[in-house]
């Protein structure tokens, strides 16, 4: 009796284990089809069409069978360079504010309000930037739309921020107090401290923190379709109505007939998308371990 | 004999625990001053008061003065930064920060206005000459501080605070994270620098005491007991509790 309920145990304790396993393996899948899907399904149109004119063509207008995709990744890095110029700064200075000198009462109202940030569905920012940021643009620069870049990269900025605030702060957090005291035994201000003791000794999580918002910027569709004015110029300027390599996919993926070159050239932009992002996630990886070795 | 600090009547609160009990002592000029006395006796809390780096602590309230040549630092026109800067402090654990063994050095300089290379070189250099720490790091000074040995690094502390050419040094237990070799080192070191700074030192262990200091402070339970000529409180304490502290009897 007591042999066999032993027996029962151990079979349990293998089947929970291949279950685990089995949720682990479910992710590995996931990864290995959607990048062997997308290589697959992106490479054809992308030969059919040749790689230079496909990635340096400078119109995208697939009822004239040009299928340049210039305008869509000038417009991903100019959108999310402007989100992470805009957002990092912002998201660090409230993570220094948050973990180095806010009174704790002050400190726990701006961390809901960040973390209830991160609960906003990314259509709502998309709704909100259509019918109150869009319009707002458009009266303070005294435009015919709002709908442009600068619209995009309003909303993109807000969007990171509660990943950069809640990594930056953990990271400034993390920062022995022994560091500070020094720097303020040597007659330094506390905001002297704060800018060249904790955040140089935070500097590695800092840059997690801006790899996430890029990251997060890239890959953001649903938002900025509804603010970014989703015409397939160059962006010239921070007030052209400009589309991303996100939402070119997202506008254009009903219109396109089934088996079309167009159809397939959308994923071919989403190939494109899919790399670049793995592109820059390698490259701040490798700043990140840089700034974390000494 | 000067006395460059001079406590009067100082007292101190942790919320609403006393830790100092209205202690009144005189720091002579280019002298060693040791502070003992067993742990939680308020040695390290009057050290750290005496630069007001017990501030940064949420409730702390302090009672009577510090005069800092003649002026009282708790005055409110007395700028907290140029005290610090003229009274430094060395700590328990070695602290250098994550940066470069010069950039530590320099950080000091910097913060005060200090840009120009040959000017922060020269300092640099005298600094770790003064902390007899340059022969060992002149080739390296763009190596990581936390690179070295723990000796090595709390030397570094030691230049990093001499770089604002303070007037005094306080030095809070700054030996007794290190081997005995380290300790020795910078019992040499501390020898060297009463010559042309005013010196502070807390220290749990009487022989370090004995060798380095001139002056002797003994404190227990936030009180003052005894102070004097080091010599003296060893061979002759005149209140018996010191007595039964440096015999060993115990703390």
């Amino acid at each position: 009796m007591a042999h066999e309920k032993m027996l029962s145990r151990k079979r349990m304790e293998g089947a929970i284990k291949a279950l685990f396993f089995l949720c682990g393996l479910t992710a590995v899948g996931a990864v290995l089809f959607i990048s062997v899907y997308l290589v697959c399904a992106g490479t054809p149109a992308i030969q059919e069409i040749g790689l230079a004119r496909f990635v340096l063509g400078d119109a995208w207008n697939p009822q004239q069978e040009q299928y340049g995709i210039l305008p869509f990744l000038l417009t991903s890095v100019a959108g999310t360079g402007g989100a992470v110029l805009l957002g990092v700064p912002m998201g660090v200075l409230t993570a220094l504010f948050l973990a180095k000198t806010a009174p704790p009462r002050w400190a726990g109202a701006i961390r809901a309000a960040v973390a209830l940030l991160a609960g906003i569905p990314s259509v709502v920012y998309g709704l909100v930037g259509m019918v109150v940021l869009v319009p707002a643009v458009q009266r303070a620069f005294s435009l015919p739309s709002g709908a442009n870049l600068l619209s995009a990269v309003l909303v993109l900025s807000v969007m990171i921020l509660p990943s950069i605030v809640r990594v930056a702060e953990t990271a400034l957090r993390a920062v022995p107090r022994e560091y500070e005291e020094a720097s303020l035994a040597l007659g330094a201000t506390p905001t002297e401290t704060m800018f060249r003791v904790s955040l140089p000794a935070a500097r590695s999580g800092v840059a997690t923190a801006a790899a996430l918002g890029v990251g997060r910027a890239l890959g953001e569709a649903m938002a900025i379709i509804m603010v970014s004015g989703n015409v397939a110029n160059l962006p010239a300027g921070p007030f052209t109505a400009v589309r991303f390599l996100t939402t070119a996919i997202a506008s254009e993926m009903n219109y396109a007939p089934m088996g079309s070159l167009w159809r397939r050239a959308l994923f071919s932009i989403g190939l494109v998308l899919f790399l670049f992002i793995m592109l820059v996630n390698a490259a701040l990886h490798a700043v990140i371990r840089g700034a974390g070795e000494d | 004999m000067e006395a460059v600090l001079r406590t009067r009547a100082l007292s101190l609160w942790y919320g609403s625990a006393q830790a100092l009990k209205g202690v009144s002592l005189d720091v002579p000029e280019n002298r060693v001053t040791a502070l003992i006395g067993p742990s939680g006796c308020g040695k390290s809390t009057f050290l750290k008061t005496l630069d007001r780096m017990t501030e940064v602590i949420p409730g702390v309230r302090v009672e009577g003065e510090i005069l800092y040549r003649g002026r009282n630092i708790f005055d409110a026109a007395v700028d907290v930064t140029t005290l610090r800067r003229q009274v430094g402090m060395v700590f328990q654990k070695p602290n250098p920060f994550p940066m470069s063994i010069y950039d530590n050095v320099a950080y000091g300089p910097r913060t005060h206005g200090i840009r120009r290379h040959g000017e922060l070189d020269a300092i640099v250099e005298k600094s770790l000459r003064q902390a007899a720490i340059w022969d060992e790091v002149k080739d390296r000074l763009k190596r990581s501080a936390l690179s070295l040995s723990g000796g090595q690094q709390q030397r570094i502390c030691i230049a990093r605070a001499l770089a604002v050419e303070p007037d005094v040094l306080l030095m809070d237990e700054a030996t007794s994270a290190l081997d005995p070799i380290s300790t020795s080192k910078i019992e040499e070191l501390i020898a060297q620098l009463r010559q042309r700074y005013t010196i502070v030192i807390v220290t749990h262990n009487m022989q370090q005491a004995v060798r380095v200091s001139d002056q002797c402070a003994f404190f227990l339970q936030g009180e003052l007991v005894e102070a004097g000529d080091t010599q003296a409180v060893f061979s002759a304490p005149r209140d018996p509790r010191t007595e039964n502290y440096i015999t060993g009897r115990f703390g």
